[in-house]
């Protein structure tokens, strides 16, 4: 095992999960280890983008698992390093965030969350392999711990409806990946005698186009963290967990595992070329903009909160996916980009619908009237997400959207383009009302048989959930100011 | 001679005259005590053999200084270095775990028996893989299954079931060996040899001579086919091995689970392709397919019962059938990546079902049972055992990081380069299928309200808990450096296929 | 006449398949134990038939024995003396694990036996799911 920066950054989150292991019993010194640990580990990926822009690959080998040609190693190129730097940054306001939601919903000494931060670790720890793998083996190996990983975290309420979305959790998960994506890596194997991530691709010449399009559909459907349809529903079952997960795990570094996979097979195994020559990513393309739309109308239909938010998600997903599928140079700068971007707007919705869920105990829509008035600051970040995701200027989410629209314009399909802007449109419908509603509704008074909502006397989040929105909320609009630094490794990793 | 060049002997002299002498070694513990020590040298012995092997190639041995064909000799190649070096290991832990369990279960006037028939079933299975002739195979064999009837029907003190399954098995275990005594018979009518070597050569003469095999060579690998089928468990003639896994003492279905199917296997490799050979026309279609067929219905068939069942041992015994469906899978394709996926999984599935086999035995130890509804809780007050099960279950899925991905991988892509895509349909199915009845018991660990008839329950005595680590850690340990056990394999299989080596 | 040249093979066949019937349709443990035994003496005439060599004299070397005298096989009769004691020991260990049965079962009609068992499963707790199973595992 080499000991390089690549090595050391996925090794923190072990480290630092160990240490909770090991602090557990004191709740104070416990989250602050998880704090200096989320810190740490951003700032030893920060230290690598400068090399990484400049086109240096900071690489190590761990350990040859099963012989030439099958090891577990690592190697940072742009894409991962952006999927790494999100999930890192994200982690450490997700952790102040699990702070202050964690100990206002149930007291910092309630049983299991000392499981809960190193299953967090653990996650985050899956993550950064994924984003660092340098072939499809160690990949493959880092996408099934973080499923594995996060089950705990899914379960964490440990009642009948946790542990009926853990088994949907885990059921597509797993299915999805063995069934599929196992067979891909494999037969990829027996084709091309190499799974080393290679720009350009691996396939050229060595698939016929038959087989290229049936490559692609395995390893697209069978990432199944993407949540492509007809797979997704594992997603809105996730939103049983606690906030702070919906938000890390299931706006941010699951979900983007899912769609971090398919853009890196698309550009460096079955190689953005192959792809357009061959029309492999056309089936896949389809069921993506089905998915666009579909999930926009379902999210429609949700009066719950999360829900509404994880359905928005699995539509934001398949944009990167469309990207993917797309393989333009262009659409691949957008989807990478759109990782972030979307990671920004969503995790701030999310961080919200925690906040008002952990101080007004309230889940629905339907209840939000007014909201606005008792918590602004949280509904105003709230709308600042919202708008980001939609994808308007001053935010962030406007950049990636852009180049996703100039990505169709490339591939000349004009289908694709409307079906982009047909879901802007809804997502206007379904992410605008909630603000507008918080800030100009009536506050819901009490029903008829005055038990049913007692109007609580509640005013802002807690402090600790306030900070994280605020933070993110900001990033959403630098992110629209300061692309650049982003553009220039989405680019990079597109070429 | 030296001392050396003896060790293949020895590592069967040991424990046979260990087996002997047990009975002399009075109460208490000391029958436990002796087991241990003398599966311990055992396992040292087979250690150094399996590094002299692995250096200097093939050793042989004749017995009494006859040599071979006429004397009995035997031969320790790559297959069979790791299949000896796999059962005296697993002995020896399995061993060291039994003490608590077998107090429990047997009457304590009847320690020294039956540390003295466990000792005489792994003489067998020892012996089994390392002759090198076939009709004292047969005698091996028998051996070793009439002690492992007779420890079998033992479970009799806990549950009255172990009676009918170990005579089930006795009579289904005898016409397996009797199958195998017929087919051997022909193959010595057609050859006028017994020596596995010197068959495949006469054979290979024969069908050179012949332009193809006479019927009586054709009779005998239909007879021994089936008769190593019966020994294995291969469905669909498992029926034997659920009741019998079930309802023997906890540390003999651990054993069993762990060496004696896996040495039928064994049996199946060294017949099909030391003594008859890879290029032998029956493994070609559409002969291969039956036994194609038999494998994907023991992966269905296996993991799907598997998920119907009520207690954990009928559960993982079940899994067994399916497991045992992947490594006839691998054989019967004759690909050398498969072949080595196939000889993979004997040693991995060793570990996690002999690891889980403990796993069961901790359990039954401390609950008194094994059934699925008492397990409800356990996670919070068996942490460790039952964080063992999951480790090994995830290994039985095949989850990358645990030795059963490994295997699976070269299962898989020796599958998919020979074109078998059913087949790799099938095993991919078989593990969501596992993934199914692993999750299912894991659900109840960590999900279900603690049965009150065991609210008591505490963590088992390290000295149970220990080896159940060790077995799962290995499973851990060759999930992740494999390298080595992967050159190994793919040696064995090489040298198995005649491609060199 | 090849069919009747052989009928060593045909008698060693026949009594092969009488004991493999009795094991198979008999539900009286020790009949089932018989069969087997009887399915085990027809293997011993195929050996035994083995080593016979036209004209051969017993394997027998003395001191007046010519040197172009012709043998039968001994091998086969050796191997044979093997099989015959592990036949015999897989007797014993079956009667053992019937007496048994008979002890603590009360009968040794295998079918009475699986009955007894299955009602024992059943009495806890019934569910239909595991009699299905048990059915399966036969």
């Amino acid at each position: 095992m080499e000991l390089t920066l690549p090595t050391i950054a996925l090794l923190t989150p072990l480290f630092g999960a160990i240490l909770i292991a090991l602090t557990g019993r004191r709740p104070d010194l416990r989250e602050g280890v998880t704090l200096l640990t989320a810190v740490g580990l951003f700032l030893i990926i920060a230290s690598m983008w400068g090399p990484v822009a400049g086109g240096e690959r900071p690489s190590a080998h761990l350990v040859e698992l099963m012989g030439p040609g099958l090891t577990l190693a690592l190697e940072v190129e742009p894409l991962g390093l952006i999927y790494a730097l999100v999930a890192s940054f994200l982690w450490i306001f997700n952790s102040v965030y699990s702070i202050g939601y964690m100990r206002t919903l149930y007291g910092a000494r309630s049983e299991g969350q000392t499981r809960y931060y190193i299953c967090f670790a653990a996650a985050i720890f899956a993550a950064l392999g994924i984003a660092f793998s340098a072939n499809l083996l160690t990949l493959f190996l880092f996408y099934e711990v973080l499923t594995f990983s996060t089950y705990p975290l899914v379960t964490h309420a440990r009642n009948e409806a946790a542990f009926r979305s853990g088994r949907i959790y885990l059921g597509i998960l797993v299915s999805t990946s063995t069934l599929f994506l196992l067979t891909a890596t494999i037969w990829t194997w027996v084709l091309t005698g190499t799974l080393d991530f290679t720009e350009g691709g691996i396939l050229a010449g060595k698939a016929s186009a038959g087989t290229m399009v049936a490559l692609t559909c395995l390893f697209f459907f069978g990432t199944g963290k993407t949540a492509l349809m007809p797979f997704h529903l594992w997603l809105p079952n996730a939103m049983v967990a606690p906030t702070p997960v919906s938000a890390l795990l299931h706006a941010v570094a699951v979900v983007k595992a899912g769609v971090f996979t398919v853009l890196k097979i698309a550009v460096a195994i079955l190689g953005l070329e192959t792809m357009r020559q061959t029309g492999a990513g056309d089936v896949v393309a389809w069921f993506a903009a089905f998915t666009i739309i579909v999930a926009s109308l379902l999210a429609m239909s949700q009066d719950n909160l999360k829900a509404r938010l994880a359905y928005s998600t699995i539509g934001q997903l398949s944009y990167i996916v469309l990207a993917a599928a797309i393989a333009t140079k262009s659409s691949i700068t957008g989807g990478a980009m759109h990782i972030a971007m979307h990671a920004f707007g969503k995790i701030t919705l999310f961080f919200c619908a925690g906040a008002i869920y952990a101080t007004a105990h309230k889940t629905k829509i339907s209840e939000l009237g007014g909201i606005g008035r008792r918590m602004p600051i949280t509904m105003l970040c709230f709308l600042v997400g919202a708008l980001s995701t939609i994808g308007l200027p001053p935010f962030g989410g406007a950049w990636s959207k852009w180049f996703l629209v100039q990505g169709t314009i490339e591939a000349h399909d004009i289908a694709f383009l409307v079906v982009l802007l047909v879901s802007s449109l809804l997502n206007i419908a379904y992410l605008l009302p909630i603000p507008l509603v918080a800030f100009f509704g009536r506050e819901p008074q009490a029903a008829a048989d005055g038990e049913e909502h007692p109007p609580a006397e509640h005013g802002e989040a807690p402090l600790l959930c306030r900070i994280p929105i605020i933070v993110t909320a900001i990033g959403c609009l630098l992110l629209f100011f300061w692309p650049r630094f982003l553009h220039d490794l989405a680019a990079l990793a597109a070429n | 001679m030296s001392f050396a060049d003896h060790l293949p002997l020895l590592v069967l002299l040991v424990p046979l005259l260990g087996g002997v002498l047990s009975v002399f070694t009075g109460g208490g513990r000391v029958p436990w005590l002796w087991a241990c020590s003398v599966t311990l040298l055992t396992f040292l012995g087979a250690l150094e053999l399996f590094s002299i092997v692995t250096t200097a190639g093939t050793r042989t041995y004749a017995l009494g200084d006859w040599p071979a064909p006429w004397g009995i000799e035997l031969v320790v190649d790559t297959l069979s270095a790791i299949v000896i070096t796999l059962v005296s290991g697993i002995a020896t832990v399995v061993t060291f775990f039994a003490r608590r369990n077998v107090e429990k279960d047997i009457p304590a006037d009847r320690l020294n028996f039956f540390y003295s028939l466990w000792l005489l079933a792994i003489t067998g299975l020892l012996g089994i893989t390392a002759t090198g002739d076939a009709f004292n195979l047969y005698v091996l064999l028998e051996i070793s299954s009439l002690t492992i009837y007779a420890l079998v029907a033992m479970g009799k003190e806990t549950d009255r079931r172990a009676l009918p399954a170990a005579i089930n098995y006795l009579v289904m275990g005898s016409i397996g060996a009797s199958f195998l005594l017929i087919g051997v018979g022909y193959l010595y009518m057609a050859t006028g040899t017994l020596n596995m070597a010197d068959l495949h050569e006469t054979l290979t003469l024969m069908r050179e001579a012949e332009g193809g095999f006479n019927r009586t060579v054709l009779t005998s690998f239909a007879f021994i086919t089936v008769g190593l089928g019966l020994k294995m468990a291969l469905f669909p003639l498992h029926t034997w091995m659920p009741n019998a896994y079930t309802y023997a003492p906890a540390a003999v279905s651990a054993l069993l689970a762990a060496t004696a199917t896996k040495v039928g296997i064994y049996m199946a490799f060294r017949f099909t392709f030391t003594v008859f050979g890879s290029d032998f026309g029956f493994l070609q279609p559409p002969n291969s397919t039956v036994l194609m067929a038999c494998a994907c219905g023991a992966v269905l068939f296996g993991s799907y019962v598997a998920i119907r069942q009520r207690s954990l041992a009928r559960l993982l015994a079940y899994s067994s059938v399916a497991q045992i469906g992947y490594i006839v899978l691998g054989l019967s394709v004759l690909q050398t990546d498969a072949v080595t996926g196939s000889i993979l999984h004997i040693v991995n599935h060793a570990l996690m079902k002999g690891g889980l086999f403990l796993v069961v035995g901790v359990v039954a130890w401390r609950l008194g049972s094994s059934d699925l509804s008492a397990l409800g809780g356990l996670g919070r007050r068996m942490p460790l055992t039952s964080a063992a099960f999951v480790v090994g279950g995830l290994g039985l899925i095949g989850v990358p990081g645990t030795a059963g991905f490994v295997s699976k991988w070269y299962l898989l892509s020796g599958l998919l380069s020979s074109g078998h895509w059913p087949l790799a349909v099938t095993v991919l199915i078989g593990s969501v299928l596992a993934g199914i009845y692993v999750w299912r018991v894991v659900e109840i660990i960590y999900f279900r309200p603690p049965d009150p008839r065991h609210a008591e329950v505490s963590e088992g005595p390290v000295t149970m808990l220990l080896p159940v680590w060790i077995l799962i850690g290995l499973s851990l340990w060759f999930g992740v450096h494999s390298a080595g056990p992967v050159a190994l394999a793919g040696e064995a299989a090489r040298t198995l296929l005649g491609q060199g080596g | 006449m090849e069919l009747l040249g052989t009928y060593n093979y045909w008698v060693y066949v026949v009594i092969m398949m009488i004991g493999f019937y009795a094991v198979i349709a008999r539900h009286n443990l020790v009949k089932k134990v018989i069969g087997l035994g009887i399915f085990q003496t027809g293997i011993f005439l195929l050996y035994i038939s083995m080593g016979v060599v036209r004209g051969g004299s017993a394997p027998v070397r003395g001191p007046g024995t010519p040197p172009d005298t012709l043998f039968a096989n001994p091998l086969p009769h050796v191997l044979i003396l093997t099989a015959i004691v592990v036949s015999l020991s897989t007797m014993a260990v079956a009667l053992a694990i019937i007496v048994n049965i008979q002890r603590r079962y009360g009968t040794i009609e295998a079918d009475e036996i699986h009955r007894m068992d299955r009602e024992e499963a059943e009495a806890p707790a019934p569910s239909p799911v595991s009699a299905g199973a048990e059915e399966v595992a036969g």
